[in-house]
């Protein structure tokens, strides 16, 4: 047995990774298609006004950085959420059950345009009311908009993962939490060591979706003056009285973004083995 | 709180909440039609299509689904408006006046066009291949094993991807509010920030989208019990 695993990860360590040939990638239609989109660059690069782009670069940098410092930290936060939220629907008692699953629904059913405006506006005008408020050490935060993006987009993120823990929690075969049980774990202990990290496992590829659907959806906090990404581009527009070439940078910056996300949980989900699964 | 603030009629901002609604729900059921029809087309095209139609439909499956639907409404809502003007005016034309309903459901449904092809390409490659070779030898042309074989078989798998879908398109129709197009959600905020309630209004509409959500939800699970009559269903 012990040799059989052996022999497999030998196996899997001497078998190159098939890449595919360079003539396989470039047949003819695509040259024509790669033509064409060289042909669009180049008109673009000719016809489209670019000067700005150095002027900004430092406003771009700041925006892509408060970009992607909310979608870490929500994600972060929203995924510590997002087990306790999990578990409690999965096998919790009724009283933790039904206010997670409660909370899943209303996130999942409304807008995060409209939760987000809920919060800051909403949220913010009633802060004012509670008094002593004003004298805590929160409020020049609470003055600001970035927590209140910061909160709607890990109540979103905890919301949607939710979800999937719960499916993920409720998909571990009962035999490997029996087993732990047997070996007279605490619960605690079990949840540690066996549950927490075989329902992670499983829920891994569905995560990897999600924080690409979270990456997408942190321009929404540019509504309420978060000064991401996005309202930089914005303000370029306002200044150079421009419409496709910042839109378009915009987008092709996403587009970068999102192939990064992508190709880094690509690299972890080989990294973790997936016999036994 | 102003509970009077909800009320139908004038005094009361109701009224206008559920006319942003029902604008809503135009758009978004109007956006979902678009994005069936490209997602059908397009995932016949990525299955069955040449191979330049297979890399083209590729790159618009991979460049809409990897740029957020934010970006995109904004840049077709406002590029796509002007490159139509300008492409009017260099053809000789005068410049056309775009509704924002319309421009809303064509931009939300070239988005959903593209979740659409994917999930409608899974559910075509989810359907056993001998009921596919059965009707070819019948000698069905491939138009009518498409319509009569392909379609209805696919829809069990498709459902639920689909039911997916309509809920995003109906959340995703809230973004139309950023480009100044008056649906629930802006109307929500005109009536809040003119009454400074701002906590109640955008309640309301919370509670407005979820039952929605929650309509659609019953809807959607009696839909798919109806087209997976018959077929073996898998335990939960």
């Amino acid at each position: 047995m012990s040799d059989n695993s052996r022999l497999d990860d030998l196996a899997e360590l001497e078998t190159p990774p098939p890449l595919p040939r360079l003539s396989a990638l470039l047949r003819p239609h695509r040259l024509v298609i790669i033509a064409v989109a060289v042909a669009l660059l180049v008109l673009m690069a000719v016809k489209m006004r670019w000067d700005w782009l150095p002027e900004y670069a430092g406003m771009l940098v700041t925006g892509l950085w408060v970009t992607v410092l909310l979608l870490i930290a929500s994600t972060v936060l929203g995924l510590l959420m997002a087990i306790p939220l999990g578990l409690a629907q999965a096998s919790g008692p009724v009283y933790l059950a039904w206010p997670a699953r409660v909370f899943c629904t209303i996130i999942r059913g409304t807008p995060l345009l409209l939760q987000l405006w809920l919060l800051y506006y909403g949220l913010g005008s009633l802060f004012p009311g509670i008094p002593g408020i004003r004298q805590s050490f929160i409020w020049p935060y609470l003055r600001e908009a970035w927590p209140y993006g910061l909160l709607a987009l890990t109540l979103s993120y905890a919301g949607y993962e939710g979800e999937v823990m719960r499916g993920a929690f409720a998909g571990v075969p009962n035999g490997e939490l029996e087993a732990a049980k047997a070996y007279g774990m605490g619960r605690f202990t079990m949840l540690r060591r066996i549950w927490l990290p075989r329902a992670l496992h499983r829920a891994l590829p569905t995560l990897a979706g999600e924080t690409v659907v979270q990456l997408k959806s942190t321009p929404l906090v540019a509504t309420i003056t978060v000064v991401d990404l996005y309202s930089v581009v914005g303000d370029i527009r306002q200044s150079t009285y421009l419409t496709y070439e910042p839109l378009l940078f915009l987008a092709f910056l996403y587009l970068c973004l999102t192939g990064i996300l992508v190709s880094i949980f690509r690299y972890y989900e080989k990294k973790i083995p997936t016999r036994g699964r | 709180m102003n509970w009077e603030l909800l009320a139908l009629s004038p005094p009361g901002w109701g009224g206008v909440l559920l006319k942003g609604l029902v604008t809503s729900l135009e758009v978004a059921a109007g956006g979902f039609a678009v994005g069936q029809v490209i997602g059908i087309f397009g995932a016949a095209g990525k299955l069955y299509g040449g191979p330049v139609i297979k890399d083209l439909l590729e790159i618009y499956t991979t460049v809409v689904r990897a740029i957020p639907e934010l970006v995109l409404i904004v840049l077709l809502y406002y590029a796509g408006t002007a490159s139509l003007n300008n492409l009017m005016g260099a053809l000789g034309f005068s410049s056309v006046d775009i509704s924002g309903m319309l421009a809303g459901i064509i931009v939300i449904g070239l988005v959903q066009g593209a979740y659409s092809t994917e999930v409608l390409r899974g559910a075509i490659l989810a359907i056993p291949h001998g009921q596919i070779e059965a009707a070819r030898a019948y000698g069905m042309p491939p138009a009518m094993v498409m319509r009569r074989i392909t379609l209805p078989a696919m829809l069990p798998h498709a459902i639920p991807g689909l039911a997916n879908l309509w809920l995003v398109t109906t959340k995703d129709t809230a973004l139309l509010a950023v480009v100044g197009f008056t649906e629930l959600t802006l109307a929500t905020r005109q009536a809040a920030g003119v009454t400074h309630e701002y906590f109640l209004f955008f309640s309301a509409a919370g509670v407005l989208y979820l039952a929605v959500t929650l309509v659609s939800n019953v809807l959607l699970a009696i839909l798919e019990r109806r087209v997976s009559r018959g077929t073996v269903r898998r335990k939960a």
